[in-house]
């Protein structure tokens, strides 16, 4: 920033980059709070540093590295969850591609049998990637074709099968409901699936992702989220007041509409560009 | 989050009801909280700001300063304020006076656009319109059979040409469609698209030329967050937009984006959408809006 000394002008400018990347206004105060008395404790004077110890702070609340997916199943059931049009079916498509080209047998579940078309657009994400994809007729019960998925997985050897399921808003009890139907029935087709269970966010949401993360979680339980959208201007910092409240780690993120535009979370890459 | 700004405000404004007066600080401390209760709602930074200066303003003067309850009449001028930014009183389409009307939704990405043109086809059709919808989304997978679905669903005409073709060539067709088949109403389904995207906003103006709708809306998703003003900003800057209708406010989401939108653009939120059924879509009520915002 070229500024000369550190001021309280600074640190101000700092506080409103975080909040303009979502971070929320009180875990931006927070940080910029700790940058403050860690400033004073080291008795630092160059304000080139600060946005160093910033961004090195952030990178650590979100976890040094990122947590690839363990494949210590056969097949690795991964459930897709996740609010209405966050990018769920296309980061299925991106999994299911990346996971390919691996060398892994992949196998898709078309569990969203509500909205209009969701069949279809994954059945043709499965011929543009090249897998297969199960699937009943529209408005028939989600469970039903995670568990007949699931069976598919077994008797064809697959090694990772990705479950795909209706957009659903998560203060909507009966919908998520059905989701812990689901979850509770790929238990009983397979011991301990689903395996994964990806929480997908899009960039461009505020604060509500944290209770989309808290209710879904609470109805499923997590052992990721994915950040989509990260190739617009929206920055995502929301996921760092998530961060703070649960384990669940980033492990993607989705930077476009192709099944090429999905990438590791790189943490500290994350947090340069939230000042970016 | 905030447990209700009504409460804080007042708690913070009693302490001072001792002294018998309001002060500069007790303002500024107040003002402090009517800023983080809509940073929490996601209504964006610099409209905040704007916002809270406004508010200020009024806040030191007598109507608040004499009042018996400071707390309170402060919260009375943040809603009333709120209120009084997102524009009056609901918005109804402009109609052409030579049919067709023409519609263009646009937005971002899963924003709510294919399922809201089925929404408004069933709306105006109770108004007695006769509404075409228009797969003018060619790049999504399955985002024409989306809306034929629907608009089958809804027993609605759907105009499409397939994906082989380009949306402004479908767009057109689909007027000289209408006029042949006494459709009033054209509805155009757009893809969603990144407002930074110049070949796809390129696009959009090409519709626009070749069209020239009546009403060209932003449809926003009600859990947008800082980014609204980004998104909003550039495409009324490259489109000149007509309204806005807001998604998704089914959810929790305190929807801080109607404000956001509603001040970059001065365009009127025209409608909200409640659900993901084709019948949940309401008119705009920025009195609602304004409570929700401030959980109230
Ligand atoms: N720019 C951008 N667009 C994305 C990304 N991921 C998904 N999209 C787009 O977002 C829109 C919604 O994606 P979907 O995959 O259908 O989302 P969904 O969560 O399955 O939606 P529902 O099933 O309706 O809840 C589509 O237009 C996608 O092409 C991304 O990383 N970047
Ligand atoms: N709960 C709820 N869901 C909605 C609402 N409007 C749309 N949706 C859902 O949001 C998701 C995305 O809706 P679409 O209509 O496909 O969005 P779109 O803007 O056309 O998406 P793209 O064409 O991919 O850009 C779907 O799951 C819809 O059912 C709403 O008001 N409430
Ligand atoms: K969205
Ligand atoms: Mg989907
Ligand atoms: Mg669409």
């Amino acid at each position: 920033t070229g500024r000369p000394k550190i001021d309280e002008e600074l640190f101000e400018e700092l506080e409103e980059a975080l909040i303009s990347a979502d971070v929320g206004a009180d875990t931006s105060l927070d940080l910029v709070e700790r940058l403050r008395q860690t400033v004073k404790a080291q008795k630092i004077g160059d304000p080139a540093r600060i946005k160093d110890l910033l961004q090195e702070e952030v990178a650590r609340i979100l976890g040094e590295q990122a947590q690839p997916v363990a494949f210590d199943h056969q097949p690795t059931v991964v459930l897709i969850v996740g609010v209405n049009g966050v990018g769920k079916t296309t980061t299925i498509a991106k999994l299911a591609h990346r996971w390919k080209q691996e060398g892994r047998k992949v196998l898709l579940a078309a569990g969203d049998t509500f909205r209009a078309a969701a069949i279809d657009q994954l059945e043709i994400w499965g011929q543009r990637v090249g897998v297969e994809v199960i699937r009943h007729q529209e408005g028939s019960d989600p469970s039903a074709v995670a568990f007949d998925a699931v069976q598919a997985a077994v008797s064809r050897g697959v090694d990772v099968l990705i479950i795909d399921t209706a957009g659903r808003l998560h203060n909507k009890s009966h919908l998520m409901n059905e989701l812990s139907k689901i979850n509770r029935v790929l238990d009983r087709a397979l011991p301990g699936a689903p395996h994964e269970t990806l929480l997908v966010l899009d960039a461009t949401t505020g604060q509500n992702a944290v209770s989309q993360a808290r209710l879904f979680s609470e109805a499923v339980g997590l052992t990721g989220l994915v950040l989509t959208k990260l190739d617009g201007t929206a920055k995502g910092g929301v996921i760092l007041a998530i961060a703070a409240e649960m384990q669940a780690p980033v492990k993607f993120i989705g930077i476009g509409e192709k099944m090429d535009d999905l990438r590791d979370f790189d943490p500290p890459e994350f947090a340069r560009a939230l000042f970016g | 989050m905030f447990e209700g700004l009504a409460e804080k405000l007042q708690n913070t404004l009693k302490k001072l009801r001792g002294k018998g007066k309001v002060s500069e600080a007790d303002v500024a401390e107040a003002m402090r909280e009517v800023r983080m209760a809509l940073l929490a709602a996601d209504v964006s930074l610099k409209v905040v700001k704007d916002f809270v200066a406004r508010v200020k303003e009024r806040a030191v003067g007598q109507e608040v300063l004499e009042s018996l309850t400071p707390g309170q009449q402060v919260v009375k001028v943040v809603y009333e304020e709120l209120v009084a930014l997102m524009g009056g009183t609901s918005s109804k389409l402009t109609l052409s006076p030579k049919p067709p009307t023409v519609v263009m939704l646009v937005g971002l990405q899963g924003a709510g656009k294919t399922t809201t043109v089925s929404k408004l086809g069933l709306f105006l059709r109770k108004q007695g319109r006769r509404p075409l919808l228009v797969a003018c989304d060619v790049y999504r997978p399955a985002a024409v059979k989306q809306l034929q679905v629907l608009g089958n669903q809804l027993d609605l005409p759907v105009f499409s040409m397939g994906t082989g073709v380009s949306p402004v060539d479908i767009a057109k067709g689909a007027v000289e469609h209408a006029v042949a088949h006494g459709r009033d109403m054209v509805l155009l389904d757009t893809a969603g698209r990144l407002h930074i995207n110049e070949e796809l906003m390129e696009e959009l103006k090409s519709i626009k030329s070749a069209v020239r709708p009546h009403e060209i809306l932003l449809v926003v998703d009600a859990m947008t967050g800082q980014d609204a003003v980004n998104v909003a900003e550039s495409f009324h800057g490259q489109l000149g937009l007509d309204g806005v209708i807001l998604t998704k406010l089914d959810g929790d989401a305190r929807g801080g984006a109607a404000l956001s939108v509603k001040a970059v653009t001065g365009c009127p939120i025209k409608f909200a959408g409640m659900g993901e059924k084709p019948d949940a879509l309401e008119q705009f009520h920025p009195d609602r809006m304004a409570s929700r915002i401030l959980g109230m």
